[in-house]
C-alpha cells in the first residue's frame, strides 16, 4: 500500500560522515578563480517579464464566467422554473451548468484541442474539489453536530451508567469507552508491534522461498473483511474459550486486523534501507542479528514508527470486529478478561441506534472524539514521518555527527600510546594491536 | 532464530483463521450443497439458506461505489500528478491519506444523517425521468411507480455513494503512484511536439498508468465488497433480489453477519461463516488480481 510516502533508496543523506563535515568547517568560502561569475544584470537590456505560468485575462473570465452562469441558471431551475429540490440536486445541476456554459464560452475563441485540455482540466479540478470537500465536510459536520455535547465537560468524566436515553447532556459520558479504546488498542499494539515488525524483518534480512510464502499470506490477509475477523474470534474464542464477550477478545480481533496491515507497511519501510548500509555493516564483520539491531532498524524507525501509528488509526476506527467481540455496556470495566469493554466506535454505534435526539447528539460527540484522536495520531505520524529511512533532523545530525567526533578521538587517542610494532623482524607474523580488536559494544552510535 | 519464529507465528494465525472459517463453514455447505450460491432466503433454522440476494446486494452496493469513486479518484490522482505542483501537491497527498485514516462510522453516520435526505431528491428525479431504465425504476410488486419519498430511503444507492467516498483514498493512491511513473522523457516529448497538457495525459500519463488504474479500481473494489459498519447503517436488510437500486432495501454479506450472529445458533453460525467465506474468497480473487495488474505494470520501472 502507498499510505506512506516514501523517498527512492539513495535519495536522502544515509549517514553524516563526520570527516567531511568537518573539512567543510575547517575551509572557508574563498572566491577563487574556478567560481562562475554573473554578469552586472544593468548593464543588459532586457524586455518586459513575460508570465508564463498565469492564465490569461480571457481564460480567467470564461472561468468566472462560467461559474456565475452556472450557479444563476441552477437557482433559476430550483427556485422558480422547475419543482426540483434538494442541495445536493442544486450542486449537480449547477456543476453540469457550469460545464456547459464553460465548453460554450472556451470554444468561441480557442480550437477543438484547447477546448479538450481546458474541460478536461476544470473536470480534474473538480473532482480533486469534491472529494476534499467531502471530505472536510464529514469532518466538519461531525465536530458542528458533536459540539452540543462536547461542551458538557461530563461528556468526558463520567460514564452511561446512570444516564438513561431521556437524560439532558449534562449527565453522562463516555469516559468508560475511551478507556476501553484505550486497553483495547493497547493490548492489540502489544502483539502487534513486536510480532509484526519481526515478520517484516524477516521477509527482508532473511528471504528465501518461506519469507516469500509469509508474504503472501499477509498479502492475502489485507483481504479479510473486517466482520469476519470479527467472526472468527467470535466463534474461536468466544464461543469455544472464554464464552462471554470481552475486550481481550476484541483486542485479538483488532490484532487479526491491524497485523497485516503494520507487516505491509513496515515491509516496505525497510525495503527502502539502502542496501549499502547493510553490507557495510557486514563487510565489517558484524553478525544478521547485529546488522538489524543497529543498522537496519534504526534507519527505518521513523518510517516503522509510522506504520504502526497509521496501523493504530486503522484498528481505532475498526467498528465491526469490535461489534462481534466486546459487547455492549454502560459501566466503567477495567479488566480486559472479564465482561464487556465497549470503544468509542461501538460507543457510537450504539447511541445512534436509539432514537432519542439527546443520545443521538451524544454518538456525534463520541464519534468527534474519535475522530479528534485519529486525526491526532495521523498527525503525529506525518510529523514523525516525513522523512525517508536515514535522514536526520538537524539537531540528530549535530548528535550523529559528534558522537562520531567522539569515537574518533577515543579511537586516535587509544592508538595512539600503541604504535605499530617496528618491522624488524620479517619472518614473524605481525601480532594484531589491541585497539583494532576493541569489542563492538563500546561504540554506541545509534542515532 | 526470532524472525523466523515471527514469520511462522504470523503464518500460524492467518492460516488458522483460513482453516477455522473453513472447517467451520463446510458444516453449513454440506447441508445446503450447491443451493447456497442460488437461494434467496436465509433461515438457516429451517435448512432453506443462501447467499444470492445478498451476494447481490453486496455486488450492487459495490458497483455504485464504483462508479462514484473511480471517476473522483481518477480525476484526483491525475490532479496530484500533472496539474498541482510543489506546496499544493504536497497537501493534496496528505488529505487523500487523512481520509483514508477517517474511521468508517465518522463515514456512516454522515450517510445516515445528512447524505440521506439530501440525496432522495435526486433520485427521485432519476426514477422520474429515467424510470423506463429497469434499473432506475421504482415500483411497488404491482407495477405502479412509486413517488413517495419513504420509497427512497436506505436504498443500494445511498450506501453505494457512501462506500465510494470511503474507497477513493485507495484508489487514488494506487493511481497516483502509477501516474508518477510515467516517464518524464515521453511526456516532454509529447509537450515539445506541441501537445496540450490533456493530450499529453491521454497519451502518455494514462497508457503508462492504465495497470495502475485497473489496479487501483480493483484494490478499492475489494475493500467496498467488505465495507460492514457505514453499509448497516444506511439498508435496511431485504432478502430477495432487487434489481431496483433505487428502491428501498438491499443487503450485503457483512451487514448479514453485523446482523444475525447474536441470535444465531451453532448451526446458524456456521451458515454465516460460510458466507464470509465466501466474501473473504472473492475479495482474495480481487486482491490477488489487482496486486498482479499494478506489479506487471511495475515490471521494468525499477528493480528491487
Amino acid at each position: 500500500m502507498s499510505i506512506l510516502t516514501q523517498r527512492p533508496p539513495g535519495a536522502g543523506d544515509p549517514l553524516p560522515n563526520p570527516a567531511i563535515d568537518l573539512a567543510d568547517f575547517d575551509d572557508p568560502d574563498t572566491p577563487g578563480d574556478g567560481r562562475t561569475t554573473i554578469p552586472d544584470p544593468g548593464t543588459v537590456a532586457t524586455g518586459p517579464r513575460r508570465r508564463l505560468r498565469q492564465a490569461t485575462l480571457d481564460e480567467r473570465f470564461n472561468l468566472v464566467g462560467a461559474l456565475i452562469a452556472g450557479v444563476a441558471l441552477a437557482t433559476a431551475l430550483f427556485g422558480w422554473i422547475t419543482p426540483m429540490t434538494g442541495s445536493v440536486g442544486w450542486v449537480v445541476v449547477a456543476f453540469l451548468s457550469f460545464l456547459g456554459f464553460y465548453v460554450l464560452l472556451t470554444a468561441l475563441r480557442a480550437e477543438r484541442q484547447e477546448v479538450a485540455d481546458k474541460v478536461m482540466t476544470a473536470l480534474m479540478v473538480s473532482a480533486g474539489i469534491l472529494l476534499f470537500g467531502a471530505l472536510i465536510f464529514v469532518v466538519a459536520y461531525t465536530l458542528v453536530r458533536g459540539r452540543e455535547a462536547l461542551v458538557n465537560l461530563n461528556f468526558f468524566t463520567q460514564t452511561m451508567e446512570l444516564a438513561g436515553p431521556l437524560d439532558p447532556l449534562e449527565l453522562g459520558g463516555i469516559v468508560h469507552a475511551i478507556v476501553g479504546t484505550l486497553i483495547q488498542i493497547s493490548i492489540a499494539l502489544a502483539i502487534t508491534i513486536p510480532l509484526g515488525i519481526t515478520t517484516a524483518v524477516f521477509l527482508n534480512e532473511v528471504g528465501g522461498r518461506f519469507a516469500r510464502f509469509v508474504r503472501t499470506i499477509a498479502d492475502a490477509m489485507t483481504a479479510l473483511p473486517s466482520i469476519v475477523a470479527g467472526l472468527f474470534v467470535y466463534a474461536a474464542i468466544i464461543q469455544l474459550i472464554t464464552h462471554q464477550r470481552s475486550g481481550f477478545a476484541a483486542a485479538m480481533a483488532i490484532t487479526v486486523m491491524m497485523l497485516p496491515i503494520v507487516i505491509r507497511a513496515s515491509d516496505v519501510v525497510l525495503r527502502l534501507v539502502a542496501g549499502n548500509l547493510r553490507e557495510a555493516a557486514y563487510a565489517l564483520g558484524s553478525s544478521r542479528w547485529r546488522t538489524v539491531w543497529h543498522v537496519v532498524l534504526p534507519t527505518a524507525r521513523s518510517g516503522l514508527v509510522t506504520a504502526v501509528i497509521l496501523g493504530t488509526a486503522r484498528g481505532i476506527g475498526e467498528t465491526s470486529p469490535v461489534l462481534l467481540t466486546s459487547g455492549v455496556t454502560a459501566v466503567m470495566n477495567v479488566n480486559p478478561f472479564s465482561g464487556p469493554m465497549i470503544s468509542l466506535p461501538l460507543q457510537v454505534f450504539d447511541f445512534v441506534k436509539s432514537p432519542e435526539p439527546n443520545m443521538v447528539a451524544r454518538g456525534f460527540g463520541t464519534a468527534a472524539v474519535l475522530l479528534l484522536l485519529v486525526l491526532t495520531l495521523f498527525a503525529v505520524a506525518r510529523v514523525i514521518g516525513g522523512r525517508g529511512p536515514g535522514q536526520l533532523s538537524t539537531r540528530q545530525r549535530r548528535a550523529a555527527t559528534s558522537a562520531s567526533f567522539d569515537d574518533l578521538k577515543r579511537m586516535s587517542r587509544r592508538s595512539a600510546p600503541a604504535p605499530l610494532p617496528p618491522v624488524t623482524v620479517p619472518d614473524a607474523p605481525v601480532p594484531i594491536t589491541p585497539p583494532f580488536t576493541a569489542p563492538p559494544q563500546s561504540r554506541e552510535t545509534s542515532p | 532464530m526470532v524472525t523466523f519464529t515471527a514469520g511462522t507465528t504470523t503464518v500460524g494465525i492467518m492460516l488458522a483463521v483460513g482453516l477455522f472459517l473453513s472447517i467451520r463453514a463446510s458444516d453449513a455447505l454440506s447441508v445446503s450443497g450447491f443451493a447456497f450460491l442460488t437461494e434467496q432466503q436465509w433461515s438457516p433454522e429451517t435448512q432453506t439458506f443462501g447467499i444470492a440476494a445478498i451476494l447481490a446486494g453486496t455486488v450492487s452496493i459495490a458497483l455504485i461505489a464504483m462508479c462514484v469513486g473511480v471517476p473522483l479518484s481518477l480525476g484526483t490522482a491525475l490532479l496530484i500528478s500533472d496539474v498541482a505542483g510543489g506546496r499544493l501537491r504536497g497537501l493534496l497527498v496528505t488529505l487523500v491519506d487523512l481520509m483514508a485514516a477517517v474511521p468508517s462510522v465518522v463515514f456512516g453516520l454522515w450517510g445516515l444523517f445528512f447524505l440521506q435526505g439530501n440525496v432522495i431528491p435526486v433520485a427521485q428525479w432519476i426514477s422520474t425521468y429515467f424510470g423506463w431504465i429497469p434499473l432506475f425504476r421504482v415500483a411497488d410488486d404491482a407495477g405502479t411507480a412509486l413517488t413517495d419519498a419513504s420509497a427512497f430511503t436506505s436504498s443500494a444507492f445511498i450506501a453505494g455513494i457512501v462506500v465510494g467516498l470511503m474507497v477513493v483514498p485507495t484508489q487514488t493512491s494506487v493511481m497516483r503512484e502509477a501516474f508518477s511513473q510515467a516517464p518524464v522523457g515521453e511526456r516532454e516529448a509529447a509537450l515539445a511536439l506541441g501537445s496540450s497538457r490533456w493530450g499529453m495525459i491521454r497519451t502518455v500519463v494514462i497508457p503508462f498508468g492504465r495497470g495502475g488504474i485497473i489496479g487501483g479500481t480493483m484494490l478499492g473494489l475489494g475493500r467496498a465488497l467488505g465495507e460492514t459498519i457505514a453499509v448497516y447503517m444506511i439498508i435496511s436488510p431485504i432478502f430477495t433480489i432487487n434489481g431496483e437500486l433505487l428502491k428501498t432495501g438491499t443487503n450485503s454479506v457483512s451487514a448479514l453477519i453485523a446482523l444475525r450472529y447474536g441470535e444465531a445458533s451453532e448451526f446458524g453460525l456456521s451458515a454465516l461463516m460460510a458466507a464470509g467465506l465466501v466474501l473473504f474468497i472473492i475479495t482474495l480473487v480481487v486482491n490477488f488480481t489487482a496486486s498482479s495488474i499494478v506489479a506487471r505494470s511495475r515490471s521494468g520501472a525499477e528493480t528491487d
